[in-house]
């Protein structure tokens, strides 16, 4: 980490910060909740300090509180945020402007809504120190080439010029890090930089924004709900949750001797028992040798791609994004017919369009998405979400339709109380939940799970996917799971297929495709990982054998 | 659930000044003080006891001839409207599901329409074909149609990619389960605030095309046409046309209050009860 002893001192004190902000339920009267209930800290002069904790922690609403800002109708109602031996709250806002993007940055989680799309990526990056006037152009524009070279991004000297859009997500995030430091502040805020990333790309721009903090002594808020990550950039963790302090120590002992019960569930998140199955006999549902493409174009989406799923078991399909893993997912359910090859289930090869389909080849098919909140019309309640099924493949209606529906609910550990509730009234949790009785409610043989944990928090995940393990036992379903999440994998599969650019470069059972020797590409995606050590970083990026393809 | 305190202000005024519209349009020959086209007086009377709004250039209760106006404007734009909806809506979501050759030829149709001025259209299919109730509401719906397609088109496209529309699919659900029950729901905010737009330029068209002469004939008249009948009045100061041009804009107004307040109702997707 970076030399305190060059830089001592306070940077940023935060004493009893009160956040609230004013909500406007319908048909009620306004009222003011407290987002943040008197945290306090402090972070010295070149440190980092991790803020973690599920959505709604009020990880972000603190981190911003260290520039003033607070998000839309959020006010900051309490305490002192003392930057640099002064309480910026009370500078007003020409105090505000003058610290903004001089004393302190902010790195977004979205890079690519984060830049404007009209213009060129130097202008951005160096508009900061012009408006401050801390340095010419040419002063500036210099420092921000030294910042991409640093940043080890591809043709530093000439990237500037590029359109946010013709560059890649990982690309984009270390371009907004150079735009953070090129300013010189005394304080980052990253908030989330690396969630929206591939793991592969992530362990890069994570590499990139660490090696950056060590050279330039900045100091740093890095806001994440993974632990494993912040364990790697941080010299200490807060854990926070429903805005107030859980736990506060060193990385070291936050991850290794969590003193409350909330870290502990935090830091233990990815181990679920799974025994793993052998493969039957004959398989469920065969992929032969399928090659699809989207709009008769010549890019082929998947090459050549055969899978086996048996049944009741789970097949795990793994990738980074454009890897084809969902594209799969479409060439199964008929919604893109393939070029080439076939999908047998049940010893007879489906149609290949939709329409060609029985109803019943439709009920033994059911897919689970990864954003439950669009997966679910917003203007029907959860009865009719989960009762359509029923209705429509059994003809089931009124009385044995309801009784139905509430043994479902029971099934997904919610109650029947939610019947009546619209999605919009769910938690992301339960939202999933509702998506899983759905699917259940047609009796299927095979449910395609879409990267459904990924858009979760670490615990409602492990919840969900416990949920999916439990109702695998009782209803004998089959899955296949598609996800760029290695632990998700090794918890829940039994053969694992691994895809890359349209191929299936591994495939066999859990354990033979998680034993060396490995091919070069599930080799980088196996390292790349984060994994709840400190020193894991330096060690997998030392142990790498090719680069990632988003780079 | 719909507690009146909690009905804005405008709203209410709104709903109010449109519920006396309808039901003063319902109710005409009850409250109508003379009939529409009997002439008890002088030409264009000034305002009186006995005639509350003077008389026309013909010697008509110009309160009666306003009574009986608003049941045929309101008449016919509420038909003119329900048709332009139906049609438009139920081609455009269609032309949105079913997408191929079906939605090129239908929106092709409906450029070619749309390229030639709504006005100049009406005019010449108007004098062309027999003036009568039936062809105006036609003409009238068909043209209005081609703009609540390309809305309902443009809302049901965004709709239609999203995965619970997707989902509905692989169920297996046939078309008219995708386009009335998933699409419709969610397309209906954006449609109901068109509507009372729609509405009131079915007034105003219908107004124009009366105004022109094309509308509805006499002896029978709606506001656009009594403008027309009165307009001679307004160089000797004879306020007699301002009046239906006034309930024109007072019911185009109330019209779009309402329009808002259903709105903001049915924005929420909470089932409004927050």
């Amino acid at each position: 980490m970076a030399d305190t002893k060059a830089k001592p001192g306070l940077l940023l004190d935060i004493r009893n910060l009160r956040i609230e902000a004013t909500v406007y339920p319908p048909g009620e009267a306004p009222k003011t909740i407290t987002l943040v209930h008197d945290v306090s800290l402090t972070l010295e002069k070149g440190k980092v300090l991790g803020l973690i904790g599920e959505s709604g922690a009020g990880k972000s609403t603190i981190g911003l509180s260290s520039m003033g800002y607070g998000r839309g109708g959020v006010r900051i109602t309490g305490g002192e945020v003392i930057l640099n031996g002064r309480d910026i709250l009370k500078g007003g806002k020409e105090g505000f402007r003058k610290l903004r993007g001089r004393e302190v940055c902010y790195v977004a989680q979205s890079a690519a809504a984060a830049f404007n799309p009209a213009h060129r990526l130097m202008d951005q990056v160096v508009e900061a120190s012009l408006l401050h006037g801390t340095a010419t152009r040419a002063e500036a524009e210099k420092r921000a080439v030294a910042l991409f070279k640093k940043l080890s991004l591809p043709n530093p000297e000439t990237i500037g010029e590029r359109f946010p859009h013709q560059v890649s997500g990982g690309q984009l995030q270390r371009v907004m890090t150079a735009m953070a430091l090129c300013s010189e502040p005394d304080l980052i805020v990253f908030d989330e930089p690396t969630t929206a990333l591939d793991v592969t790309t992530q362990i890069d721009v994570l590499a990139a924004i660490k090696d950056a903090i060590r050279d330039t002594h900045v100091a740093a808020l890095y806001i994440t709900h993974d632990l494993a990550v912040v364990a790697q950039v941080s010299d200490e963790i807060m854990v926070l949750r429903h805005g107030r302090l859980v736990e506060w120590g060193g990385t070291r002992q936050i991850i290794k001797e969590p003193r409350q019960e909330y870290t502990n569930a935090l830091v233990s998140v990815h181990e679920i028992e799974h025994r793993e199955q052998q493969p039957g006999t004959t398989p469920m549902l065969s992929v032969k040798n399928v090659t699809a493409a989207y709009g008769g174009s010549h890019v082929k989406v998947l090459k050549n791609v055969s899978v086996d799923i048996f049944p009741g078991q789970t097949l795990a399909v793994v990738g980074e994004s454009g890897s084809g893993k969902s594209t799969l997912a479409r060439a199964i359910t008929g919604l893109l017919p393939p070029e080439q090859g076939s999908v047998v289930f049940d010893g007879r090869t489906l149609g290949n369009k939709l329409s060609d389909r029985p109803k019943e080849d439709l009920r033994q098919l059911q897919m689970i998405y990864q954003m439950a909140d669009v997966a679910m019309n917003p203007r029907q309640t959860v009865g009719t979400i989960i009762g359509r099924p029923l209705e429509f493949y059994f003809g089931m209606k009124g009385r044995e339709r309801d009784k139905r529906v509430a043994e479902l609910l029971d099934e997904i550990e919610m109650g029947k109380g939610f019947v009546d509730r619209y999605p919009a009234e769910l938690s992301g949790g339960q939202k999933q939940r509702v998506c899983i009785a759905r699917s259940l409610a047609a009796k299927p043989k095979l449910i395609i799970c879409d990267e459904v944990t990924s858009a979760l928090d670490p615990l409602v995940a492990n919840g969900i996917l416990k949920l999916l393990l439990n109702l695998q036992q009782v209803e004998k379903v089959a899955y296949l799971f598609i996800t760029h999440d290695l632990a998700t994998v090794k918890s829940i599969a039994d053969s694992i297929a691994v895809m890359y650019r349209g191929e299936v470069v591994r495939y066999g059972s859990k354990s033979k495709v998680l034993t060396p020797p490995f091919d070069a590409y599930t080799d980088l995606l196996l390292s790349s990982v984060p994994e709840m050590e400190i020193g894991w970083l330096e060690k997998a990026i030392a142990g790498r054998r090719m680069e990632s393809a988003g780079n | 659930m719909l507690d009146i305190r909690r009905i804005p202000i405008a709203s209410l005024i709104g709903i109010v000044l449109t519920t006396l519209f309808v039901l003063t349009a319902v109710f005409a020959p009850l409250i109508a003080p003379h009939g529409n086209a009997e002439i008890i007086g002088d030409v264009w009377e000034p305002m009186s006891a006995n005639h509350w709004l003077g008389t026309d250039n013909l010697g008509r209760d110009l309160l009666s001839r306003m009574i009986y106006g608003a049941r045929i404007t309101l008449f016919i734009a509420v038909l003119a409207t329900a048709l332009s909806f139906s049609l438009g809506a139920i081609l455009g979501f269609s032309a949105a599901v079913f997408g191929g050759w079906y939605d090129t030829l239908l929106s092709r149709l409906v450029d070619l329409l749309m390229s030639i001025p709504t006005l100049i259209m009406g005019l010449v299919v108007l004098s062309v074909l027999p003036s009568n109730l039936v062809t105006l509401i036609l003409v009238m719906g068909i043209l209005d149609s081609t703009r609540v397609y390309r809305l309902s088109r443009a809302v049901a496209v965004d709709i239609n990619v999203m995965d619970y529309v997707e989902a509905a699919k692989l169920r297996g659900e046939g078309s008219g389960w995708i386009i009335f029950r998933e699409i419709l729901p969610n397309a209906l905010s954006p449609l109901v605030s068109e509507l009372g737009l729609r509405f009131i330029y079915a007034v105003l068209f219908l107004s124009t095309l009366s105004f022109l002469g094309l509308g509805v004939q006499p002896p029978d008249a709606d506001w656009g046409g009594m403008v027309k009948e009165n307009k001679d009045g307004i160089v000797f100061g004879i306020p007699a046309a301002l009046i239906p041009a006034a309930a024109i804009a007072a019911l185009a107004i109330s019209v779009n209050l309402v329009a808002d307040w259903v709105l903001n109702r049915t924005t929420s997707l909470k089932g409004g009860r927050g």
